[in-house]
């Protein structure tokens, strides 16, 4: 650490006021806060409560999503090799490999062109570098598919972090979740790379390989939507070795993720425990109306046990890591509760009803994050009400 | 000399500085589309193709032209009262001679256009303008008027065009611009942004717009 210290404190004058690089001091001061704690403190009415900046809740979060990651890239690579029918042969680390080869450029660019752009604006508007991209830059590839093109990532975090963020007035004014921001560009520019059957396992053959008999890639919920069934079984998906988004499918790797951020205090329980509530109650509504469908596929879909839907795709990916995002959600304790219940809901009901988008969870958070100002307006407006009711009471 | 001064103050040139600055002020200062957010719809509706877009410029054009024209010349003919009715009966018979022209020199595009075409009508620029200037003001006044709005409105109109086709759909005017090698069928890289056949894109191509013009113009900026 001595060694940083001495190059930063050596750089310095170039970065302060008069210096060549003047420009880019807030650059320099990213890096500066990066490596260490920062050595200005507020001197007059203090709001801290204690001593977590916005650098220590990000890393937080990104470390809570490393399991998701890890398991995404040895998943990427089991899919890989079970598709070519190839499992028995190679050894789990030719998995690891092969999944961190697909995985770590999704990751790297994305990291590169969201805070490429974020330093660019700082730049330019003069703000502190903040760090609201670190999460965002995790989550974009976790939820992309294995086989997207890195250009088609690039060019949707491009989108997120200027039209989704920067127009907002940057980290902390931002409506939407950026990562979903992202992805949901993603889904409707390029629609052919990011759902069906063909892009959730990297099927590219060396020589004298071949695609096993009888292979389909399909996820869950895309065999529900069209055929009204599945045959992949619970344990798998709740375990996770099923194709699916590169983060999304293992809901253990989710729920350490979960205890992370809920030990630490920085996701909401409030949230994941409403939503998950939701998602039940509606996939019991589902289950009590599954009989009067007419078409098969529709009965099939609605039959699914409820539970199986927190499992199933990117739900629990979605309300752990997406809908507790603390800027875009609701802000008010109650608002949490229906922000997090209507959420839930909305994701089942999209999944179900709607064949187009097989995976309700995106839309359903991003209809949310939009209503949450909404949800904390009534919420405040209702306890002004009561107040002044009470108000009304004590004084008559 | 002083007579001179005189005779020019009393006869105003046809393109003095004033009545050049009714074409040019809504082509940036006060933009139909882009400052005064009018007209939104059409924007957003035919704006996936450059050809409907030019067409429905040109025709808004001469709608919004003549119209302004002929309501400045009755302007002092119509009652108060009634004057709406008066406005929309103008568009509107501006309209069908314009959808009769397209229907027979251009079928295509007026296809393409459908119902946008008969939905000039309520085109909120072209009643604003009647309201706002037409009535107030001498023909030719009002003829450089609706000349430089409909202007305005064009030029937005067709550069989300412009961006839509090429990133949607790879062509301008129908023309393959983006090499066929590119795509990935062909076993290049590339494929078309089909987002940008959206609407929703329409809203946000028109965004960029409005913010490279605020970030330019600054009195724009409000508060």
């Amino acid at each position: 650490m001595k060694l940083f210290k001495n190059l930063l404190a050596s750089v310095k004058p170039h970065f302060e006021e008069g210096g060549k690089l003047e420009k880019l001091y807030p650059v320099y001061d990213g890096f500066a806060t990066f490596l260490f704690v920062p050595g200005h403190s507020a001197h007059s009415g203090a709001h801290i409560r204690d001593g977590i900046d916005l650098k220590r809740t990000m890393i937080t979060v990104v470390m809570a999503l490393v399991p998701a990651l890890l398991f995404g890239m040895w998943n990427a690579g089991y899919q890989h090799y079970l598709a070519l029918g190839l499992n028995e042969t190679v050894t789990f680390w030719e998995q690891v490999g092969f999944g961190a080869m697909k995985v770590l450029p999704l990751v790297i660019v994305s990291y590169s062109v969201g805070l490429g752009i974020e330093f660019a604006f700082c730049v330019i508007k003069k703000h502190q570098i903040n760090e609201g991209f670190l999460v965002s830059g995790m989550l974009i590839p976790l939820i992309m598919p294995v086989d997207i093109p890195l250009w088609m990532v690039a060019l949707s975090t491009a989108f997120a972090v200027v039209i989704g963020k920067e127009v907002f007035g940057g980290t902390g004014m931002n409506i939407l979740n950026p990562a979903l921001t992202a992805r949901a560009f993603a889904f409707f520019a390029y629609p052919t790379f990011m759902s069906g059957d063909k892009v959730w396992i990297n099927t590219s053959l060396n020589e004298g390989q071949a695609v096993a008999d009888g292979f389909s890639g399909a996820t869950a919920l895309g065999e529900l939507a069209t055929t009204g069934s599945t045959d992949i079984k619970p344990m798998d998906m709740f375990l996770g070795n099923i194709p699916g988004s590169i983060g999304e499918t293992s809901t253990v790797a989710i729920l350490i993720g979960a205890a992370i951020l809920i030990y630490t205090g920085i996701g909401s329980w409030k949230i994941m425990l409403s939503a998950v509530l939701g998602g039940l109650t509606m996939g019991l509504i589902f289950n009590g109306i599954a009989e009067f469908m007419i078409s098969p596929e529709q009965q099939g879909f609605m039959e699914v046990p409820y539970w199986e839907h927190l499992i199933m795709g990117g739900f629990a990916f979605g309300v752990v890591f997406m809908a507790t995002d603390p800027v875009s959600a609701s802000q008010t304790s109650k608002g949490k509760w229906i922000y997090g219940f209507l959420t839930g809901m909305l994701c089942i009901m999209i999944r179900v009803f709607n064949p187009a988008f097989p995976e309700g969870v995106m839309m359903a958070i991003l209809f949310m994050n939009v209503m949450a100002p909404l949800i904390d307006h009534y919420v405040v407006e209702g306890n002004v009400k009561k107040r002044k009711k009470r108000l009304k009471v004590k004084t008559a | 000399m002083s007579t001179e001064v005189k005779e020019v103050k009393k006869k105003e040139p046809l393109f003095s500085k004033k009545n050049r600055g009714l074409i040019t002020d809504p082509l940036n200062d006060s933009n139909p589309i882009s400052v005064q957010v009018l007209g939104i719809c059409s924007a957003l509706a035919i704006t996936v193709q450059l050809k409907p877009a030019v067409v429905m410029s040109i025709s808004v054009l001469a709608v919004l032209s003549i119209g302004n024209v002929v309501i400045s010349l009755l302007r002092n003919l119509i009652p108060s009262r009634i004057r709406i009715i008066v406005q929309l009966v103008v568009v509107a018979s501006l309209v069908i001679l314009v959808n009769e022209v397209l229907q027979a020199y251009a079928y295509d595009v007026s296809k393409e256009l459908s119902v946008f075409v008969g939905l000039i009508i309520t085109n909120c620029i072209i009643m604003g303008r009647f309201e706002a200037f037409a009535l107030a003001n001498s023909p030719w006044k009002s003829f450089l008027d609706g000349l430089g709005n409909a202007f305005g409105y064009a030029w937005i109109l067709i550069a989300v065009a412009f961006v839509r086709e090429l990133f949607g759909s790879g062509t301008l005017f129908g023309f393959q611009i983006i090499p066929h090698a590119w795509y990935i069928d062909e076993g290049g890289f590339y494929s078309n942004n089909g987002f940008f056949l959206f609407p929703p894109m329409a809203l946000i191509v028109v965004g960029i717009i409005i913010w490279i013009q605020r970030s330019r113009n600054t009195k724009l900026i409000e508060d």
